[in-house]
């Protein structure tokens, strides 16, 4: 393991739990509920080892701006697991708004880093989040004061570059919003070259009373890569936090949402879009605990699915017998453009609170041959017919996204991915 | 003579539905087809817009072309349009966005310049004027949310957009109350011309004191059964199908 800087008593101290917490639990296997459709073995394989910090990776600010818009505000890029001061925007943040990286914090003030990870106690979800905290060597850390409003979009880039050896990067976020403060984050996980990487990305959201964050992450690597990202969020009293994820790329991906809803009247809005075509594999599992009563959340994920792609749907809504008056609805729905394609979906409801609303429902079908034969019956032919229908099915998605400029790229890159998609000019 | 059908027979799952269907059209007429629910009527439309799904035997010439070897696309290129009985709701596609994708398409197999965005809408604004739809339908889906009214509208703009020389309009009256059916009907009329012929399906007289055909067939048990002026409308209205079909049966001997 690549060590560069000397950790803090605390920090060494979780980083040897969660080791020993993977000797002795090991990494999950078909036999989890939450793993049951992955093969991980291509994942476990010995020769993955720590992307070094530093040297010369070849990642450009041109070939950067090719593969993710500059939104304008706030931005930290990683190459490979670590920061990069160059690539990163250098603007102060307004007042109220911290952006830095773990490493840069570590340095600068390690009391408000142990406060922030402080959710790191030695209890694990499972081998792969024990596996981010002890490798962990770097990620973002944003802190939002109380009553701040941030206007422009925080941007965080991952991108993993390809070296002739199999690295693993296992960044770790951290983001806390403050008492009726307001932001939005955007990530998006990217790669360059067609070497074998893989990500074990950890991001964890704090929301406190009356807090609002919006949260988009797009994860475009290529189709070699390996990529499983976790995005845990714990939300207080009358605080609203969404997040739309696009789950575009990547040999193997796997995009966990665990939301503890712990204060009352809090809301959650989850969304996601998978393409998995060729041989991929993309999997969401989502988890929404009601921990406290009035709360309201939902699950809007829809899938393309061509080829031998292969999607999992994993959707949890857990009502804790304190959960009472919770509103909670999922909806699954998945487009299949190819017969061997597959998709595992598999909505999971466990209710122990009376008085609770709860409504899920999953569709699988194909293009509506009807509407093919209207399209085509106006001069349009089959091949344009099929991608008008296919990218708007998967524009749904899309239109959700406030901000313009992040619309329009997300757009384009869905369509990029979707094979004869017909995209309105 | 510009459509010319002989001898057609439809069939779908082993079902016979057309039963030998004699069908001449020339250039600016409109002939009206009559008939009792489940006479054909509706298969005549769907095998002539080229809907797959059914056994077809016959010829359908167009201009000289043989349509039934046309996909609907082709069809649509060579100018015939058909209205649907029920127009499909497409959500997420614009209903704009589709038109001009349509027209286009159907521009670029005849060889000529695609319309570009200002020209067309401004082309499109006219055509919604004239079936005096709400510009707010501009951005909306394709019938997505419409009422029937509103979707049958939506069918004569595509019509008047598309400007076909062969219009094939299904039961376009029914659903339809009488200022709705008075719009439509303007807007068929509108389009009326010496370079396109208009096939009307319905069940019923009154669309025919909107729009006037210049033939009118009644259609029974899959054949055309008689023919005659615009006078057979009334004439059928008042007396409905049932003597009519009995005269046919007695006269040539058909049993059912």
């Amino acid at each position: 393991m690549t060590t560069t800087l000397a950790h803090p008593a605390w920090l060494a101290t979780a980083r040897e739990s969660a080791t020993g917490w993977i000797a002795r639990h090991g990494f999950p296997t078909r036999k989890h509920e939450d793993w049951k459709y992955l093969g991980l073995a291509p994942i476990l394989d010995p020769a993955f080892r720590p992307a070094p910090n530093g040297g010369d990776h070849g990642l450009s600010a041109a070939v950067l701006g090719r593969l993710v818009p500059d939104l304008g505000g706030p931005r930290l890029v990683f190459v490979n697991g670590h920061v990069d001061a160059e690539l990163s925007s250098a603007q102060a943040p307004p007042s109220g708004l911290t952006v830095t990286s773990v490493s840069s914090l570590l340095v600068a003030d390690p009391a408000r880093l142990e406060q922030l990870f402080a959710g790191v106690d030695g209890s694990h979800a499972d081998g792969f989040a024990a596996l981010n905290v002890a490798l962990a060597e770097d990620g973002a850390v944003i802190d939002v004061a109380a009553d701040t409003v941030v206007d422009q979009p925080i941007q965080l880039v991952f991108c993993t570059v390809g070296h002739d050896a199999a690295l693993v990067s296992s960044p770790r976020s951290t983001v806390h919003v403050g008492p009726n403060s307001r932001v939005t984050i955007v990530e998006t996980h990217i790669g360059i070259g067609d070497v074998r990487s893989c990500t074990n990305a950890v991001t964890e959201v704090n929301l406190a009373v009356g807090a609002h964050a919006a949260h988009l992450v797009v994860q475009n690597t290529p189709t070699t890569a390996f990529h499983l990202d976790a995005l845990h969020v714990v939300q207080a009293a009358n605080s609203t936090f969404s997040s739309q994820a696009f789950s575009l790329g990547a040999a193997l991906a796997r995009h966990e949402v665990r939301v503890v809803l712990a204060g009352e009247h809090a809301e959650v809005a989850l969304a996601g879009l998978y393409l998995p075509a060729g041989d991929q594999y993309h999997d969401h599992p989502v988890l929404v605990e009601h921990v406290a009563p009035n709360c309201a959340s939902t699950q809007r994920y829809n899938g393309v699915l061509d080829d031998r792609g292969h999607g999992v749907f994993n959707g949890r809504i857990v009502v804790h017998p304190t959960g009472a008056g919770t509103n909670a609805s999922q909806s699954n729905r998945n487009l299949m453009l190819s017969d061997l394609a597959e998709i595992d979906t598999r909505p999971r409801l466990e209710i122990f609170a009376d008085d609770v609303k709860c409504a899920h429902g999953a569709t699988v079908g194909q293009l509506d041959p009807e509407a093919i034969h209207y399209l085509r019956t106006r001069g349009i032919d089959e091949t344009t017919a099929r991608g008008m229908l296919t990218y708007a099915f998967a524009n749904e998605m899309v239109e959700q996204i406030e901000l313009t400029p992040l619309r329009e790229w997300i757009g384009q890159t869905v369509s990029a991915r979707l094979h004869h998609a017909e995209v309105p000019a | 003579m510009m459509l010319h059908i002989t001898n057609l027979h439809a069939s779908i799952g082993g079902t016979e539905i057309l039963r030998g269907i004699d069908l001449d059209i020339g250039p600016g007429e409109v002939h009206a087809i009559m008939g009792p629910n489940g006479s054909g009527k509706s298969t005549l439309a769907s095998v002539l817009s080229g809907r797959e799904g059914y056994d077809v035997t016959g010829t359908v010439t167009y201009n000289g072309q043989n349509l039934l070897e046309l996909d609907p696309e082709e069809r649509a290129a060579a100018g015939v349009f058909l209205a649907f009985q029920y127009p499909v709701e497409i959500p997420g596609v614009g209903n704009l966005y589709f038109l001009r994708t349509a027209l286009n398409s159907i521009r670029r197999s005849r060889g000529l310049d695609l319309i570009d965005v200002s020209a067309f809408l401004e082309l499109a604004d006219r055509a919604m004027e004239s079936v005096e739809m709400d510009r707010s339908m501009r951005s909306r889906s394709v019938n997505e949310g419409f009422s029937g009214g509103e979707k049958k509208r939506n069918e004569i703009l595509q019509m008047a957009v598309l400007q076909p020389t062969l219009a094939i309009l299904d039961e376009t009256d029914s659903g339809l109350d009488i200022d709705a059916l008075r719009i439509v009907a303007d807007g068929v009329n509108a389009l009326r011309g010496p370079e396109r012929s208009m096939l009307l399906i319905t069940h019923y007289q009154r669309l025919l004191d909107y729009i006037v055909p210049d033939r009118v067939h009644v259609l029974a048990g899959g054949r055309i059964i008689r023919t005659g002026g615009k006078e057979l409308a009334a004439e059928l209205e008042a007396t409905g199908y049932t003597d009519t079909v009995r005269e046919y049966r007695a006269a040539s001997g058909v049993a059912s």
